[in-house]
């Protein structure tokens, strides 16, 4: 059974970072990490990560602390509502 | 070893800045299944928030291969990918129909049906925010019984919403489960059990939805939880025939099975504006006696 090369006949995208624009654009309020509180950077260990594992954007990286890619973050306050020690507060946005 | 967020694999299949609304628990649960998946997956997708999320020609913003199929073909869509990699001799690709309540409850059942009796190699995934949110909140079969919609705007919705989980049950499938979108791990574990399995595999996901529902964004994984607490949803598992509450409802169980009044819940949403006391009180018993009914079957307690 032969199978023939695709001519391209159908359109395809690729997949591609900020597709629908510069999402941070759309925050009204910003997340705001704490060091002195975040679990990771006082423990100075790689744990807890429950912003990283709740986030609906996939911005968040696990690090120490974590980092928020605030480019594409949408400031929904997901991460601020999870964190077991409140150490990300929302703070209002500047550029408002 | 038991996953967590700690060990929990990092690489990302959706990529950021895609249309999502903020706070989506659809982007949340789709992210975690494409992570149990490790990309290696088709995806197919019906008219829906996840076509949005999807993306437009010509950039998409997730990483996997995916098919636009129209609304009510779903199953039949899955069906035909399932049939393509066969005749390919493609191996350890799994074929994913992803749909909303309005592709699986309304639109898409007859597909997901056929697909179902067939028994075709796939994984169905209803991502169920209660409503066409897509198009702007119209009522479903799973909008809840006193929500209001765009279909039902002054009294909200007069029937109950229809239990899918059971419609799929009935097909005799060799794994069924319900998750929420609060409860990412739990969903990341049945995806991967899902994903070892052969046969159609149907996954129901709780998903709350800031927008049509009416609560601030930051609150999506707190009413998702509520929803679990109240017994409103139940997160179990039914792995030929074996029926096993998980997660937050098998502590619950465990801890005495006492459910949370499910006022709270609908106080806590705009939708739920002109409920009233009487069909609290119904919506209480409903769910006290399906709670019931779950812990009765519970395998595992």
């Amino acid at each position: 059974m032969g199978t023939r090369e695709c001519n391209h006949i159908c359109d395809e995208s690729s997949p591609g970072i900020g597709e629908a624009g510069i999402t941070g654009e759309w925050r009204i309020v910003v997340p705001s990490i704490d060091e002195k509180k975040c679990i990771p950077a006082r423990s100075n260990k790689p744990t807890c990560f429950l912003c990283w594992l709740y986030c609906p954007e996939a911005v968040i990286t696990k690090g120490i602390p974590p980092s928020i890619n605030l480019e594409y973050c949408k400031g929904c306050g997901i991460c601020s509502q999870v964190c077991p020690v409140q150490a990300i507060t929302m703070l209002p946005e500047e550029k408002m | 070893m038991k996953t967590n967020a700690v060990n929990l694999i990092e690489q990302e299949w959706i990529l950021p800045g895609n249309r999502t609304c903020p706070g989506c628990a659809l982007s949340l649960a789709y992210r975690h299944t494409l992570k149990a998946l490790e990309g290696q997956c088709i995806v197919t997708v019906p008219a829906s928030c996840a076509t949005v999320l999807h993306g437009m020609y010509p950039i998409t913003a997730v990483n996997v291969p995916c098919v636009n199929t129209p609304f009510a073909s779903t199953g039949a869509s899955a069906t035909g990918l399932v049939a393509g990699l066969k005749a390919l001799g493609k191996k350890g690709i799994t074929v994913l129909a992803f749909a909303g309540d309005g592709g699986t409850h309304d639109i898409g059942i007859q597909s997901l049906s056929g697909a179902a009796e067939r028994q075709n190699d796939f994984i169905y995934m209803c991502y169920d925010n209660e409503g066409y949110m897509n198009t702007g909140n119209q009522r479903s079969g799973s909008t809840p019984l006193g929500a209001v919609s765009g279909t039902t705007p002054v009294l909200g919705k007069q029937q109950y919403q229809k239990d899918m989980t059971a419609i799929m049950e009935a097909h005799g499938l060799p794994y069924v489960a319900t998750c929420s979108a609060s409860y990412p791990l739990d969903l990341y574990e049945k995806v991967k059990k899902a994903r070892t399995i052969e046969g159609t595999r149907f996954i129901h996901v709780h998903t709350p939805c800031p927008p049509g529902w009416l609560f601030p964004f930051s609150d999506t994984i707190r009413i998702g939880e509520m929803a679990v607490e109240t017994g409103l949803v139940v997160l179990y598992e039914i792995e030929d025939g074996i029926f096993r509450l998980t997660s937050a409802s098998e502590s619950l169980a465990l801890k005495g099975g006492t459910l949370q009044p499910v006022r709270e819940y609908f106080i806590s949403q705009g939708r739920f504006k002109t409920i009233t006391e009487e069909q609290i009180d119904e919506l209480q018993n409903w769910v006290n006696a399906r709670w019931k009914h779950c812990l009765h079957r519970a395998t595992n307690l």
